[in-house]
C-alpha cells in the first residue's frame, strides 16, 4: 500500500553541517499494518515521516502510495490520504478557534463556501463523545484552553475523522502524563482497529513498540536495520532489541528518552 | 458648543468612522485573522482611492465601486504571491508593493497626483438627489456609508463561517495544522488577502468620492489609523463571537474618528492626526505587554531600593 524505494535525503548538502538523514532507504508497508518504529535519536524516524508526508521531496528514490506516485505531490495533497500526529500537542490543532470549528475543517465536507449544518454539529458532537474526555460539553470552547491530552485526542479524531489511507503517529503520547498517554494510546488502538487503518508510529517505548501493532522496524543512521513481524515479533524481549541494536549500529541503544520497560 | 454644532461634529466622525471601518475591517482579516500585518494598506487605499476617481469621472459613479474591488483584489494577490510563492517576508512584500503602487497611482491619475471630481456625480450626490426631499437629506453621506459597512460587515461575517473562512483562520492560528491538514495555505492567505484588499480599497474610493477630489497622499498612515481603531474595537467586543468583534470594530473606527474630531475642535492640529494615531497603536500593543512585565519591575525596584529582600 505504501511503497518507499530507495529514497535518500541530505541536508545542508556541501557544507561541513551534511548530513545524511536517509540512506537509501526501501520499505514496503502492507494493507493494514500497523508498524512500530524505534531508534535512537536522529536515526532518521521524524525524517522519514516527513518524507512520506511531504514536508520535503526526497533527494532520490520513489514513493508510491496505493499505486500511486506521490514522489513529488506537495504536503497538502498528500495529507487527504495521509493522517498525522506529532509529539507537540499544540501543533495539530487551532488554538482560536473553537472544537467545532476544528472539526469543521478536519471534517472536510462541502465546498469552501458550506456552512456548518446543525446535523454536521450534532455528528461531531457525538464523535467527540466517543473519546470521554468531556469534550462534547464544550465544543463552543477555543481549543487553546483545553489540556495536552485533550488535545491530542482531538487531534486525532481530526486526523482519522475521514478515515485516512495512511496514519502516521510521531511519538504523539511522549509528551502526555503516563495516564493521559495510557488513554490517548488505547484510544488511538480502538480507532485504528475500528477503521482498519494502515498506521506506522514512532515510539521511544520499546514495551509498547512490541505490544502494539504487528510490525516493528528498527532505525540507525538513515537506514532499517531490522524488521520483525510474526513469530520472530512474538518471541523477541526488549533485550533482544538492544542487543540487536548494539550489534548492528555497534552502539549501545540508551539515551535519557528511551523507555527501556 | 451647541447642539447643533455638536451633532455635525457627531455626523462627520460617523461618516469618516464608516468609511474607514471598512479598512479597519479589511485589517481584521489580514491582520486579526490570517496574522499578516499587510503594509501595502495605505498604497492599496489610494489605489481603490485613484481608480474609483478615475471611473467616477468617466461618468460611472457605480462602476467605480467594483473597479476600485477589483484593484484591490490585483494588489492583494501580488502581495500574496510575493509572500507565499516568491520566498518574500511578509512585511517586506506589502512595503515593496506600497511603494509600486506609489507610481501605478500616479500614472491612474494620468500622470498628476491630483485629481477633482467636483463637477461629476458621485455614489453620494446620487444619494443626495435621492434623499433632497426627505428629512434625511442633511444625512447622504452618512446613508451611502452605513449601507457600504453593514454589506461588508454582513458579508464577512457570512464569509467567516464558511469552511473557506475558517480555513483562513486556522491558517492565521496555527501555520502547522493547516500544513499538515489538507489546506494549501498558499491558497487560503491568497485569497484572505484579495479579499481584504478589495475592502481596503473600497475604502479609499468612497473616501475619494465624500470628499470629491483624491490626491496621492490620501492613504497616507491609513494602515496606523485603521490598527489604532481595531485595537480599540477590540477593548469592546475582543472576546465576543466574530458578528459582534466586526460591530465593535465598526464602534472603534467611530471612537477614533469622534476623538480626534473633538481633539480639532480643541485646535489640535489637523496634522497630528497621525502622531495620535501612532501613539494610540503603541499604547494598545504594549500595555497588556508591560502589564505582564509589572510584578518583575515591582521586585527589581524593590530588591534595588527597598528592603534588600523580597
Amino acid at each position: 500500500m505504501l511503497r518507499l524505494s530507495h529514497i535518500s535525503k541530505t541536508f545542508n548538502p556541501g557544507t561541513t553541517d551534511s548530513k545524511k538523514a536517509l540512506d537509501d532507504l526501501s520499505l514496503d508497508v502492507n494493507d493494514g499494518d500497523f508498524i512500530t518504529i524505534i531508534g535512537a535519536n536522529g536515526a532518521g524516524k521524524s525524517t522519514l515521516f516527513n518524507a512520506i508526508a511531504g514536508s520535503f521531496i526526497t533527494d532520490s528514490g520513489k514513493i508510491e502510495l496505493n499505486g500511486k506516485d506521490i514522489s513529488l505531490m506537495p504536503e497538502h495533497k498528500r495529507a487527504r490520504k495521509i493522517g498525522r500526529l506529532f509529539q507537540d500537542p499544540m501543533r495539530g490543532s487551532a488554538p482560536g478557534m473553537t472544537v467545532e470549528e476544528n472539526l469543521a475543517l478536519a471534517a472536510g465536507r462541502g465546498g469552501w463556501l458550506s456552512h456548518v449544518s446543525k446535523a454536521d454539529k450534532k455528528s461531531f458532537r457525538e464523535r467527540v463523545a466517543l473519546l470521554d474526555m468531556g469534550l462534547e460539553n464544550r465544543m463552543n470552547q477555543p481549543v487553546g484552553l483545553l489540556s495536552g491530552g485533550q488535545r491530542q485526542a482531538l487531534t486525532l479524531m481530526m486526523a482519522t475523522f475521514e478515515p485516512p489511507e495512511l496514519l502516521l503517529l510521531d511519538e504523539h503520547t511522549a509528551a502526555l502524563d503516563p495516564a493521559t498517554a495510557e488513554k490517548v494510546l488505547s484510544l488511538t488502538e480502538s480507532i485504528v482497529a475500528e477503521n482498519k487503518l494502515t498506521c506506522m508510529m514512532i515510539t521511544h517505548n520499546m514495551q509498547s513498540a512490541l505490544e502494539l501493532g504487528n510490525r516493528t522496524i528498527m532505525m540507525n543512521a538513515g537506514k532499517i536495520i531490522m524488521d520483525i513481524s510474526g513469530e520472530e515479533r512474538k518471541s523477541i524481549t526488549v533485550n533482544d532489541l538492544l542487543l540487536k541494536f548494539r550489534e548492528a549500529s555497534g552502539k549501545n541503544l540508551n539515551n535519557d528518552r528511551m523507555l527501556l520497560i | 458648543m451647541s447642539l447643533g454644532s455638536a451633532l455635525t461634529l457627531l455626523q462627520t466622525a460617523s461618516e469618516l468612522g464608516l468609511i474607514s471601518a471598512l479598512t479597519v475591517l479589511a485589517l481584521y482579516l489580514s491582520y486579526s485573522m490570517l496574522n499578516v500585518c499587510d503594509l501595502s494598506t495605505d498604497g492599496c487605499f489610494t489605489f481603490g482611492a485613484t481608480v474609483g476617481a478615475v471611473v467616477t469621472l468617466s461618468g460611472h459613479p457605480f462602476l467605480a465601486i467594483p473597479a476600485a474591488m477589483a484593484a484591490g483584489v490585483a494588489s492583494g494577490f501580488i502581495t500574496a504571491f510575493l509572500q507565499t510563492k516568491m520566498g518574500i517576508n511578509s512585511l517586506l512584500a506589502g512595503i515593496i508593493v506600497n511603494t509600486a503602487l506609489y507610481s501605478i497611482n500616479i500614472a491612474v491619475m494620468g500622470n498628476s497626483s491630483i485629481l477633482n471630481m467636483n463637477k461629476c456625480d458621485t455614489v453620494f450626490t446620487k444619494m443626495l438627489a435621492l434623499v433632497k426631499d426627505t428629512p434625511f437629506k442633511e444625512q447622504y453621506k452618512l446613508i451611502v456609508a452605513a449601507i457600504a459597512v453593514i454589506a461588508v460587515g454582513v458579508l464577512l461575517a457570512l464569509f467567516l463561517r464558511t469552511k473557506l473562512g475558517l480555513a483562513i483562520r486556522a491558517t492565521g492560528n496555527n501555520p502547522d495544522m493547516v500544513r499538515s491538514s489538507s489546506i494549501n495555505p498558499v491558497f487560503t492567505t491568497i485569497v484572505g488577502l484579495c479579499v481584504a484588499n478589495s475592502f481596503t480599497a473600497l475604502s479609499g474610493c468612497l473616501l475619494a468620492q465624500s470628499q470629491k477630489s483624491v490626491n496621492i497622499d490620501i492613504g497616507t498612515g491609513m494602515v496606523t489609523i485603521a490598527l489604532a481603531s481595531l485595537l480599540i474595537g477590540n477593548v469592546f467586543m475582543g472576546r465576543k463571537k466574530i458578528p459582534l468583534q466586526i460591530v465593535g470594530l465598526v464602534l472603534g473606527a467611530f471612537v477614533f474618528r469622534l476623538v480626534y474630531t473633538i481633539a480639532l475642535r480643541l485646535d489640535m492640529p489637523a496634522f497630528m492626526l497621525k502622531f495620535v494615531s501612532s501613539v494610540i497603536v503603541i499604547a494598545a500593543i504594549s500595555v497588556p505587554y508591560l502589564k505582564t512585565q509589572f510584578p518583575l519591575f515591582k521586585r527589581r525596584f524593590a530588591q534595588r531600593f527597598g528592603k534588600g529582600s523580597v
